[in-house]
């Protein structure tokens, strides 16, 4: 089943600052909410997400429960050369997603 | 680029530490913001200004609340963003998301959706490459569809 | 005594103020619109950009389940089908409909496990199971930009009837009919909300309340919640007579599958 919906441009100029949007499915089951037998429904969250570009770390972002559910977080690079765009998630109960997609630079 | 990990996981270790509080107790107080918000600053000045908190003041619901963080910078090398922290006045826990950056983003610009528990203060805090901290921040009021489900 | 043709004119005339009497309440044409006109620009742009739709994450679900091989026949809608955004073009814009076997209203949901049951030998997926919200939602946004056309034959009418009288109903603790809020007051506010004109036209749909995407027989589930009035079961005949209704009231507008809503 899909897990993610990521847009990263397929090509750009070199040094063109692209914007890349990422789309996740999860809960994001904040661990606040009361389910109908009374108890408190356990935390569930996806808590951090990585983007690597050819290996190197261009932007991290640490989730809360207070991010919505399906997480969408869109953010900017700077298209420096030909290669690989990664996508990491990491959450509870040991949650783990990755995506990646290819970019060329003219 | 090396994003200095030690630094940003020290701010946002906050995020670790709500977690291992209680479930269920009470809301999140202006007080508990302001001591989340020092948690990053520590003791240096907090200047007002090249933070932007694009909300829609008013929000048909608060479980999905559309957000972008914009700061004010060149991000070159030598000038930029290393980090943004939002947090929050009234959810259970003030923390929302925290952003590590570099030269590499070109821009200063995030977008996520967040949730709200009722009307409040959302606080973006901006962490520069010189050491200096900036805040902006927005109030969104928070309305609820009418005819809600069961929590099922 | 009125002869000729007059007479035919003065029968009409009679006829169309008793249909007109019976449908007293009814948003006229020219102001039906779709709820999507309540929503803030920053909604508005999470439902139509699909880079950003929630709703994909199912419709792209769907795509994959389309191709999927199922049950005794081992055969995948592809199989019969071919390419959803051919053969199923239209098909969502004139559901729910009359099944000729039953005899009874059939929604989109319930035609695809009628499908899964005779000619894939699959079981029934389950009411808003992932796949069957992920097949609902592809097969209905094949259908997105179409207007919602309900045919206007007595067979279809006997359900429209039926499903209208559910609408016009009071019902719950709080003696309230959905007229009462979505006919007679669409456009008011209620506790901060503004009350939509309550159309179908988007379903499946991406509810920020739900954090999910879900059916219209979910919706409905919930609004009776609301009224403090018994919710009918998923599947029940009331559900499928209402969602008629419902899609007859909207006749005109356009499918927005998968839309986004508060």
């Amino acid at each position: 089943m899909t897990r993610a919906l990521i847009n990263v441009p397929a090509k750009a100029k070199r040094g063109d600052i692209i914007e890349i949007k990422t789309l996740i499915s999860h809960p994001m089951e904040s661990g606040y909410r009361v389910g109908t037998n009374g108890q408190m429904i356990p935390r569930d969250i996806i808590h951090r997400f990585v983007c690597t570009y050819n290996g190197d770390e261009v932007f991290r972002a640490e989730l809360s429960p207070a991010i919505a559910a399906n997480p969408f977080i869109s953010f900017f690079t700077v298209a420096t050369e030909s290669g690989s765009i990664a996508f990491e998630w990491a959450g509870d109960n040991g949650f783990a997603a990755s995506e990646r997609a290819d970019i060329t630079i003219e | 680029m090396n994003l200095n990990r030690r630094q940003f996981l020290v701010g946002s270790a906050g995020i670790g530490l709500a977690a291992a509080l209680p479930l269920g107790t009470a809301t999140a107080t202006p007080a508990m913001l302001e001591e989340a918000i020092h948690g990053v600053v520590g003791e240096a000045t907090l200047h007002q200004g090249k933070v932007t908190l694009d909300v829609p003041p008013l929000v048909e619901n608060g479980n999905v609340v559309p957000l972008t963080i914009t700061v004010d910078s060149p991000m070159s090398e030598a000038d930029h963003v290393k980090a943004i922290h939002v947090f929050n006045e009234k959810n259970p826990q003030p923390h929302v998301i925290s952003i590590a950056f570099g030269p590499r983003a070109g821009k200063a610009i995030v977008s996520t959706r967040i949730k709200l528990a009722e009307a409040q203060r959302v606080v973006g805090i901006a962490e520069m490459s010189d050491g200096s901290f900036w805040s902006g921040e927005a109030h969104v009021i928070v309305t609820i569809a009418a005819c809600v489900e069961d929590v099922n | 005594m009125i002869e000729g043709p007059r007479r035919w004119c003065f029968l009409a005339a009679i006829g169309f103020a008793v249909v007109a009497a019976a449908q007293a309440g009814e948003i006229p044409a020219s102001d039906r619109r779709t709820d999507y006109q309540l929503m803030s620009p920053e909604l508005r742009q999470m439902q139509d950009d699909d880079t950003v739709n929630p709703g994909m994450l199912w419709v792209l679900d769907g795509e994959a389940l389309w191709e999927r091989k199922e049950g005794s026949q081992g055969k995948s809608c592809a199989d019969c089908h071919g390419g959803a955004a051919a053969s199923m073009k239209g098909v969502a814009a004139r559901y729910p409909t009359i099944d000729p076997k039953l005899g009874q209203p059939i929604d989109l949901e319930g035609r695809i496990n009628a499908c899964r049951t005779v000619h894939q030998g699959a079981p029934p997926l389950d009411f808003e199971s992932k796949e069957l919200l992920a097949l609902t939602v592809y097969v209905a946004r094949q259908s997105k930009g179409l207007p919602i056309d309900i045919p206007d034959n007595p067979a279809t009418a006997r359900f429209v009837d039926a499903g209208r009288s559910i609408f016009e109903r009071r019902q719950g603790q709080l003696n309230l009919s959905c007229a009462q809020c979505h006919d007679d007051n669409w456009g008011q506010k209620l506790a901060g909300a503004t009350i939509p004109q309550g159309h179908p036209n988007g379903y499946p749909v991406y509810r920020l309340e739900w954090q999910s995407l879900g059916s219209l027989q979910r919706r409905l589930r919930n609004c009776l919640f609301g009224m403090r009035a018994e919710p009918y079961a998923y599947g029940a005949s009331e559900m499928t007579e209402l969602e008629l209704f419902l899609a007859w009231r909207a006749r005109g507008l356009a499918i927005e599958t998968p839309a986004v809503r508060p």
